[in-house]
């Protein structure tokens, strides 16, 4: 970038004694404790985890578009035994296939497994948490850096080691030969110990595949508590004069919350998987009846970090979502207070509605009266939200840029999620969707239509900015409406697979469930030429280089972030600005 | 099966699957269905009305207002047609309303919410007791007050191939149809307790309304009365490794005197009824309230 850097040189922000080393520098990303660096590396570690996961989910709805295991047969990896004994007669053709089939079924069980640790913990947290969050917090703030720069590297680098276990799990043995662990995200034990025996030892996983899983997950932990940890010191702490609690931006409002349920939901997971591993390895019986233990334990102490996990997912996307419609609509956040309230009330609610998640275990009567009444409550700070975003654009100046496309598709679908949210929450009804598609359509509703539409719309206000170049619109225009289109073609079906009755997490399903299959996988397809245009948006970007300026969206940005130059200096704010009354909202 | 059973049994089989015109109605999902399966319980019926009456016209009607506020935004506050943007950022009114109305609304729902599970978990008084057990991969079933016992498979595709080819009263469903299905009286309570004895499942059998996990070391308790006879599908509802779609649920309901002849034909004693076959009668031949 050092070419750009003279291309700038003697622009009006520039800032002396900016020294920005080159990109090809391996040390600038290794020992960076740049807070824009590391978010940078955060965005690029996403996309390439994101790219992974999503493409689990196409081998997902590739196998689901027809009934039948027909199509992962052909890429289970087949072992040297298997293989030994087809060229020695042992084994026919049929019979090796009857083999590929049945190694198949856990296949498929890893990769919906995977698919959704993955776009967890190694797209949505990086991108939200690690990338917009480094990058604008302190920005937003009038912050030169984060609290704990060198933190905040370690932060960052423990990421790529744990997403290496990740995948180091999905290909060593999990259940007997199988690779990989199957158990579903929420590694439910027993299915995720190994105390085996009877007549299926496969039926538990045995292999190392869910130790190193585990590895991976207290690491990911680990660096997400580090992140956090730098977060709440940095918002506390840095904040620029003048710059109070109630001035801050609602991006940097929705940081807070969300790393805070970060640090107080995340030590609850660690303790779970600590348990979890000491039952496999060390014949502990946290988790056995056999030994005086409860499975059902294990899920509460899983959803009680799981369900603020949910928020933790979808929080910066609300701050996120502020900024835009503020921006685009220019006009102030309508009800400031109220939204940046709301969010906190989600978060403290968001820690005692987690047994909604286990309608089914056989709480009785009583837990299931209180979660129902609890869960419901969200519904009304989230209300606040959704109608304190329309009001704000009510009366504005609306500019349809793409960051504004997707928010307001955001808004829409994150209702549509919400909604069928509110009738999850309804154990009597539950009874029936309970681990059926309709749980994987209101899921990804709120979180593949909600919290990655806003990504992609943070992505977009944000990356000229970031980068320095505007990107071109129709472009990023095709992506949204390919996307939008993509998604809904995807998931709405799948609330009709779930009334019907289809289970989810299942391999095969029975003829009558084709109908809304094909169609759901025919809106993947069509998602993915949308993230095709993606990628060809990104590239076109970089290789125009279309300045930016310091700020593109006019007078509607107006927070701090917009008064730099665009990227911004390599070191921001060392004269620290003064946020006077009138600026505040 | 017991000594001399085998006759009964066969006689049996014939009386209850070879009968006349009891298989109205199937609790099946039907090819490009969008919505519940048909309801064959008095809470599977609530659970439809519930949905269909109360929750369906609420989150239609919020989306659509949504929506609708959405698009007048983006007909009436684009650039074009609103060049000069409004600065107001509070109306208290507004925003009270807009607490107020969602909690009215949830008010309601929680309203209807409530009976559903208070019919749902409340157990009547019970004519049978079923006990289910998950195992990887396939049921069992016990009434151990009539000294019946089963256990289920999935029928494999070769022979949903095989007995359809013959025309059958009950067609078999691919993934659905089992070995051996669970038989239960029609217009009877029947008390169902659920446990595993590896991994956690889930019984679920959708147009009963029932769903409920099977987990080792625990019994889970639910319960059903199936108004026609019929035969009703379920699949394993909680991932429980490998052959998770594997391991279907398949229940036919019957009339009174056809269950009593399954039961006998399975080696089992009616209550009241003279110890049929070898074997005694169980102690607990009075199956009585279990509550």
């Amino acid at each position: 970038m050092s070419h750009h850097d003279a291309a700038h040189a003697g622009g009006p922000h520039e800032v002396h004694g900016d020294h920005r080393p080159s990109i090809y520098d391996p040390r600038r990303w290794l020992f960076s404790t740049n807070h824009k660096d590391i978010g940078t590396m955060y965005l690029v570690f996403a996309i390439v985890a994101g790219l992974i996961g999503g493409a689990m989910s196409g081998l997902i709805r590739w196998e689901l578009k027809e009934p039948g295991i027909t199509f992962l047969p052909h890429l289970v990896h087949v072992p040297h035994a298997i293989l030994q004994q087809v060229q020695s007669g042992i084994m026919n053709a049929e019979q090796l296939w009857a083999w590929k089939v049945d190694a198949a079924k856990h296949f498929y069980d890893t990769l919906v497994t995977y698919h959704g640790l993955i776009m967890i913990f190694f797209m949505v947290m990086p991108a939200m948490i690690g990338g917009f969050g480094n990058w604008f917090v302190p920005l937003m703030i009038g912050a030169p850096d984060m609290a704990f720069p060198r933190m905040n590297n370690i932060s960052f680098w423990l990421l790529p080691v744990s997403f290496t276990l990740a995948m180091i799990s999905f290909l060593v043995p999990g259940a007997g030969d199988h690779p990989g662990f199957g158990g579903g995200w929420t590694l439910y034990a027993p299915l995720s110990t190994n105390w085996g025996g009877g007549a299926h030892p496969s039926a538990y996983h045995d292999g190392p595949a869910m130790d190193f899983l585990i590895l991976s997950l207290h690491i990911a932990g680990a660096s997400s508590i580090l992140g956090a940890i730098n977060f709440i010191t940095t918002i506390f702490n840095m904040r620029a004069p003048g710059m109070t609690m109630h001035r801050m931006p609602l991006f940097v409002w929705s940081m807070l919350v969300t790393v805070w349920l970060l640090v107080l939901s995340l030590p609850v997971l660690a303790g779970a998987l600590t348990m979890l591993l000491t039952d496999r390895n060390f014949h502990t019986n946290f988790f056995n009846p056999a030994g005086g233990g409860d499975p059902v334990m294990y899920q509460h102490l899983f959803w009680f970090f799981g369900h603020p996990e949910v928020y933790i997912l979808i929080l910066p996307g609300f701050g996120m979502v502020s900024q835009i419609v503020s921006t685009f609509s220019r006009k102030p956040v309508f009800g400031y207070l109220g939204m940046a309230y709301a969010m906190v009330s989600i978060g403290l609610i968001g820690f005692v509605v987690w047994a909604h998640h286990m309608y089914t275990v056989g709480m009785g009567l009583d837990l299931e009266a209180y979660f129902i009444a609890a869960t419901m409550v969200i519904a009304v700070p989230t209300g606040i939200k959704i109608f304190s975003w329309i009001a704000t654009m009510w009366g504005g100046s609306i500019d349809f840029k793409v960051p504004m496309l997707w928010a307001i598709g955001f808004i829409f679908l994150f209702t549509v999620g919400g909604v069928t949210g509110v009738v999850l929450a309804n154990s009597g009804v539950d009874t029936s969707f309970h681990d059926t598609y309709y749980v994987v359509a209101h899921f990804h509703y709120v979180l593949s239509l909600g919290a990655v539409f806003a990504i992609f719309g943070g992505f977009f206000y944000w990356i000229p900015k970031m980068s320095g170049y505007r990107y071109n619109g129709f472009l990023a225009g095709l992506q949204f409406w390919i996307m939008f289109i993509g998604v809904n073609i995807v998931f709405f079906p799948q609330h009709f697979l779930g009334a019907q009755g289809m289970p989810r997490r299942h391999v095969d399903y029975n003829d009558a469930y084709q109908y809304w299959n094909n169609i759901s996988t025919i809106g993947y397809v069509i998602t993915a030429v949308g993230v095709l245009v993606f990628l060809v948006t990104l590239a076109e970007m970089f290789l125009v280089k279309r300045k930016a300026g310091a700020n593109p969206w006019g007078e509607g940005a107006n927070t701090l972030e917009w008064s730099l130059s665009s990227p911004p200096p390599f070191h921001q704010f060392n004269e620290l600005p003064v946020i006077k009354p009138e600026a505040g909202h | 099966m017991k000594r001399g059973a085998l006759f009964t049994a066969a006689a049996g089989a014939a009386a209850i699957f070879g009968a006349g015109s009891a298989w109205a109605a199937e609790g099946a999902p039907t090819p490009g269905g969008v919505h519940f399966q048909e309801p064959a319980t008095a809470v599977m019926r609530d659970i439809v009305s519930f949905h269909d009456n109360w929750l369906m016209p609420i989150i239609v009607g919020v989306s659509v207002f949504v929506l609708a506020l959405l698009l007048w935004i983006i007909v009436r506050f684009n650039r074009r047609a609103n060049p000069t943007p409004r600065k107001f950022t509070h109306n208290l009114l507004i925003e009270v309303i807009w607490t107020i109305a969602p909690v009215i609304i949830l008010v309601v729902i929680a309203s209807q919410s409530f009976p559903l599970i208070i019919k749902q978990e409340t157990i009547p008084t019970s004519e049978y007791t079923l006990k289910v057990t998950g195992n990887s991969w396939f049921w069992a079933y016990e009434y151990q007050d009539l000294g019946v016992s089963i256990t289920s498979s999935i029928l494999p595709d070769d022979e949903v191939v095989a007995r359809n080819a013959g025309n059958p009263e009950v067609p078999a469903r691919r993934l659905l149809s089992t070995t051996e299905p669970l038989v239960v009286p029609v217009g009877a309570n029947v008390h169902v307790l659920v446990t595993s004895n590896d991994v956690i499942h889930a019984w679920a059998v959708p147009s009963f309304g029932v769903k409920e996990d099977a987990i080792m070391g625990r019994v889970n308790e639910t319960w059903f009365n199936v108004e026609t006879a019929g035969v009703y599908y379920g699949q394993c509802s909680e991932l429980c490794g490998k052959d998770h779609a594997f391991m279907p649920i398949e229940v036919r309901a019957v009339s009174r005197a056809e269950f009593a002849q399954w039961v006998v034909a399975q080696g089992g004693t009616m209550p009241g009824a003279p110890a049929a076959g070898a074997g005694e009668a169980p102690e607990a031949a009075a199956v009585g309230p279990t509550r």
